[in-house]
C-alpha cells in the first residue's frame, strides 16, 4: 500500500498530520511513540512575542466535542527557533510551522525569523484568530482580508505557504478561492467552529473566553462537506481536518477531495490515535480497493 | 506515563456523592502521591483527571472521586470486573521531605484522597504526621479511618458542624493547636488561600479543567506568582507545586 502524498513542499510517507493547537511542539507525544511514523507535525502557533493566552478555563466538553479558548499560548518564535525546533530536526517527519498574529504585520515578522530554519518545510496560516487592526474580526471571515495577509505572507515567504480556513463564514469556497487567486499553495479546512456552553448551576458561560472553538467528531460532517465544495472549486491542494477519529474518517476526507489529513482533538482521547490510524489506513484503503492514498482523493465528486 | 484498559475490581460509595474505585494494574508501583489519572468515561469525550489516591500493592490503585455531572455520575455505574481505559500516572508529585519534625496533611472534600497515600509513604519513614479534613457535612466525610489506620493524628471538621469541629480545617488546626507547620495540602481554592495566608512551607495540589492531560494542550495553565511572564501547566508542572508557586 503506498500511503505516501507529496504536497507542496511536504514529502509525506503518509498522510496523517497532528493538528496544530493539540500537540504542542510534540515533546510529550514523543514520550509515548516515536514522531518519526507521523507524515508531518503541525507545530503549536507562532506569534512573534511570546503569548499567555486567554484566562482558565480555557475547555469544555460538549456531546462529540470539545470547546476551546487557549488564545494562541505559545513562546514566542524566537523562542521557537532557538529551543523547539533543534529538537524537531531529530524526527524523520515534515514540520509545518502554523503562523498566527494579531496584525498582518505580525504574520510577516514570523515568516521572515522561520524562514532560515531547515526544520520548517511549509507554513499554515491560521487566520482565524481576531485581527486588532480590523476591529477583532478574523482575516479568515472576509475574503479580500484573506488574500491580503496571504499575499504578503507569500512575498515574505521561502517555503510554501497553506492557509487554514476558518469555517465561521457564508460561504468558504469563495474565501478559498480568494486565497488561492492571492497565491497560496495549498488549504487547510476547518478550523474550529465557533461555540458556546453555559453552566447550569452559576448560569454563565463555561470558558472564561465566553465562546471557544468547536472541535472532535461533531465537526466532521460540516468539515467534509467544506473540504468537497472547496476541492471542486480551487486548483490547489487541501489538507482536511474535523473531528477524524480512525483511518474510515481518514478515507471519508480523501473522498471528499483532502489530499492528507490533520487529527486535532483526538489525540486528546486516545493519545496514541495518530500511530493507530496510521496502522489501520492500509487495510481500510485496501477493503475499498485502493492500492494508494492518491486513488481515493476527490472519489465523491470524480 | 502511558494509557491502558485496566479491571475495575471494586467502585462503592464511601460517602454522599462519594465513590471508591479500585483497578487492577501491574504497573501501579509505578505511581507517586500527588500523581494523576486520565480516566476515560463511556459516552464521554474528554477524560476525567481523577487523583490517585491510594496504591495498596503494587498490582492495585485506587481513586476517589464526586459526582459533579454526567461524566463521574456514568462512572460511578461501573461495576466490578468492567474495563475501563485510564492514561497515566501524570503530573508531578509531592516530594518526600525526611528533614522536618512532623508534617500536617490538609484535605478538603475531594482534595483528601491523594493525601492517603502521601500518608501512606511517610509511615514507611515513621514521620509523625497530622491530618486536618474538611467536609460540608458528616454525610460527607471519608478516610478518617483510613488515616487512623496508618497512625495520624486525625481531626476532621465539617462546615454545618454535624461532624467533629464546627468549621473549616483552619478552625480544626487551631482547636487542636497543632504547631507543625510543613503542610501538604489539596481541596477547594478558599481553603488553599486560607492555608496559604498561615504556611510557607509545603506544598500544595490543583486541580483544574483538562483536555490532554500531559502538557500539550494548554488547557489548564496557571501563571507563576513572582515572575510576570512565566506560566505552569497544572498537569504537566502540577498539580502538585510548593506553597506560593501559583497564581490561582
Amino acid at each position: 500500500m503506498d500511503l505516501r502524498v507529496k504536497l507542496p513542499g511536504l514529502d509525506l510517507k503518509n498522510p496523517i498530520i497532528p493538528a496544530s493547537g493539540c500537540f504542542g511542539f510534540g515533546r510529550e507525544f514523543a514520550e509515548l511513540y516515536d514522531l518519526s511514523k507521523l507524515g508531518g507535525i503541525a507545530i503549536k502557533s507562532a506569534t512573534p512575542e511570546r503569548r499567555f493566552g486567554n484566562p482558565t478555563p480555557r475547555v469544555a466538553e460538549t456531546p462529540s466535542g470539545m470547546l476551546n479558548a487557549i488564545g494562541l499560548q505559545n513562546p514566542g518564535v524566537d523562542e521557537i527557533i532557538e529551543k523547539e525546533l533543534p529538537w524537531l530536526a531529530g524526527f524523520d517527519t515534515e514540520i509545518i510551522a502554523n503562523v498566527a498574529g494579531a496584525t498582518e504585520d505580525d504574520y510577516v515578522t514570523v515568516i521572515e525569523k522561520l524562514n532560515d530554519s531547515p526544520v520548517i518545510k511549509a507554513y499554515e496560516l491560521n487566520i482565524s484568530c481576531p485581527n486588532v487592526k480590523h476591529g477583532g474580526i478574523g482575516l479568515g471571515t472576509k475574503p479580500e482580508l484573506a488574500a491580503k495577509v496571504t499575499a504578503m505572507a507569500k512575498k515574505a515567504a521561502k517555503k510554501p505557504v497553506y492557509v487554514k480556513l476558518s469555517p465561521n463564514v457564508t460561504d468558504i469556497v469563495e474565501i478559498a478561492k480568494a486565497v488561492e487567486e492571492a497565491g497560496a499553495d495549498g488549504l487547510v479546512l476547518i478550523n474550529t467552529l465557533m461555540g458556546m456552553r453555559i453552566d447550569l448551576a452559576t448560569g454563565k458561560p463555561i470558558i472564561a473566553n465566553v465562546t471557544g472553538g468547536l472541535s472532535g467528531p461533531a465537526i466532521k460532517p460540516v468539515a467534509v462537506r467544506m473540504v468537497y465544495q472547496t476541492a471542486q472549486a480551487v486548483n490547489i491542494p487541501i489538507i482536511g481536518v474535523g473531528g477524524i477519529t480512525c483511518a474510515e474518517d481518514v478515507l471519508e476526507f480523501l473522498y471528499a477531495g483532502a489530499s492528507a489529513v490533520e487529527v486535532g482533538m483526538y489525540n486528546f482521547v486516545d493519545p496514541y490515535c495518530c500511530v493507530k490510524i496510521i496502522d489501520e489506513l492500509p487495510k481500510v484503503l485496501e477493503k475499498y480497493g485502493f492500492s494508494s492514498v492518491g486513488e481515493a482523493v476527490g472519489k465523491s465528486f470524480r | 506515563m502511558q494509557a491502558a484498559d485496566v479491571r475495575v475490581t471494586e467502585n462503592i460509595k464511601i460517602a454522599k456523592d462519594t465513590y471508591k474505585m479500585t483497578m487492577e494494574w501491574e504497573k501501579s508501583s509505578t505511581m507517586r502521591p500527588g500523581q494523576f489519572v486520565n480516566v476515560q468515561v463511556d459516552g464521554f469525550m474528554l477524560r476525567r483527571p481523577i487523583s490517585i489516591s491510594l496504591v495498596p500493592d503494587r498490582r492495585h490503585f485506587v481513586i476517589v472521586y464526586k459526582i459533579v455531572g454526567e461524566g463521574t455520575a456514568k462512572l460511578s455505574q461501573v461495576k466490578a470486573g468492567d474495563i475501563i481505559n485510564i492514561f497515566g500516572p501524570l503530573g508531578s508529585s509531592y516530594p518526600i521531605h525526611d528533614d522536618t519534625d512532623s508534617i500536617l496533611l490538609i484535605g478538603g472534600g475531594v482534595g483528601v484522597p491523594p493525601l492517603l497515600e502521601l500518608a501512606r509513604v511517610y509511615k514507611k519513614i515513621r514521620m509523625k504526621t497530622y491530618v486536618v479534613l474538611g467536609f460540608n457535612d458528616g454525610e460527607s466525610v471519608f478516610y478518617e479511618e483510613e488515616f487512623k489506620k496508618l497512625g495520624c493524628e486525625v481531626y476532621v471538621a465539617t462546615m454545618d458542624g454535624s461532624y467533629g469541629v464546627k468549621g473549616t480545617v483552619m478552625d480544626a488546626i487551631e482547636a487542636a493547636d497543632i504547631d507543625s507547620t510543613f503542610v501538604y495540602c489539596c481541596g477547594p481554592v478558599p481553603m488553599l488561600k486560607a492555608v496559604e495566608a498561615k504556611y510557607t512551607k509545603g506544598y500544595m495540589s490543583f486541580e483544574s479543567r483538562m483536555a490532554c492531560g500531559m502538557g500539550a494542550c494548554m488547557a489548564c495553565v496557571a501563571k507563576d506568582k513572582k515572575e510576570e511572564n512565566m506560566y505552569h501547566r497544572i498537569c504537566k508542572e502540577g498539580p502538585v507545586f510548593p506553597i506560593g508557586k501559583v497564581d490561582y
